[in-house]
């Protein structure tokens, strides 16, 4: 039973981590305005919250796995609280970290109706710490965290997010930009 | 005809297209991205009169809008 939620947690873990990777990318995909091959503007916002949400479920399966596991002495504090655990105390916390991001991004978007659009954005910008957070806490506190399988798809998915990031940053980002730049000038 | 708005919110759009894409007989996007009333002879652009049929779309927009510009609103007599 043991080996079983202790391969749950890991596994979860790193599924979460993958589907965080996407609805990031998706995310400023989704903000620059654009569709993509197929798929129109609004089934895009669709896709990055549903990916969102799947990767707080698969982050419910990886914290509750090993909250139940003894191997992991992870206790209840742990969740909300980091730098405090048992094990790696430092790399845990920044999978608390993570955890309480991803929750405060989860709640204000699924309530950003009534949040209104400041807190809301202000908010989901946490976004952009939260992923490099849990890719240190995964590569830092993971079994498998520094062998080679792990670090070469956390290479390809730190390319990922880098990409989209310059692209994020740089000026013909959003849809409209030419059309909005030349009226400007 | 049905009783209800869409609302558009302009201190908030910011032309991102997804209303456009929804309902695609009510709007029409210029060359900015921003969202025009596809009937020129509305007096009122912010406020764009929905048909029965228009409503579920228009519901979704309003849900889907990334900046939370647009609303549903009961028409007033």
């Amino acid at each position: 039973m043991n080996e079983a939620l202790w391969a749950l947690g890991r596994a979860s873990g790193a599924v979460s981590l993958g589907l965080f990777t996407l609805s990031v990318v998706l995310g400023i995909l989704v903000r620059s305005g654009r569709p993509l091959l197929v798929l129109p503007r609004f089934s895009l916002a669709l896709v990055h919250r549903n990916i969102a949400l799947l990767a707080v479920v698969f982050l419910g399966l990886h914290v509750g796995s090993l909250l139940l596991d003894p191997l992991a002495q992870l206790r209840a504090l742990d969740v909300v609280v980091p730098f405090v655990g048992e094990f790696k105390p430092f790399w845990q916390g920044l999978g608390t970290v993570a955890l309480d991001l991803a929750v405060a991004i989860a709640v204000t978007s699924l309530l950003r109706r009534r949040l209104g659009p400041r807190v809301f954005r202000a908010v989901h910008w946490a976004s952009y710490a939260l992923w490099p957070v849990a890719m240190a806490h995964a590569v830092g506190n993971g079994t498998d965290g520094t062998s080679g399988w792990f670090l070469g798809t956390a290479l390809a998915a730190f390319g990922a997010v880098g990409a989209a990031v310059l692209w994020r940053m740089s000026a013909g980002f959003i849809e409209t930009a030419r059309s909005r730049q030349e009226s400007r000038a | 005809m049905s009783r209800t708005n869409l609302h558009i919110d302009w201190t908030r759009c910011d032309g991102r297209g997804l209303c456009t894409e929804l309902l695609p007989d009510l709007l029409v996007r210029d060359d900015w991205g921003y969202p025009l009333a596809a009937d020129p002879s509305l007096d009122d652009k912010s406020n764009i009169p929905l048909g029965r049929d228009d409503e579920p779309a228009a519901a979704e927009a309003a849900a889907l809008c990334p900046r939370l510009a647009l609303a549903v609103r009961r028409r007033r007599p």
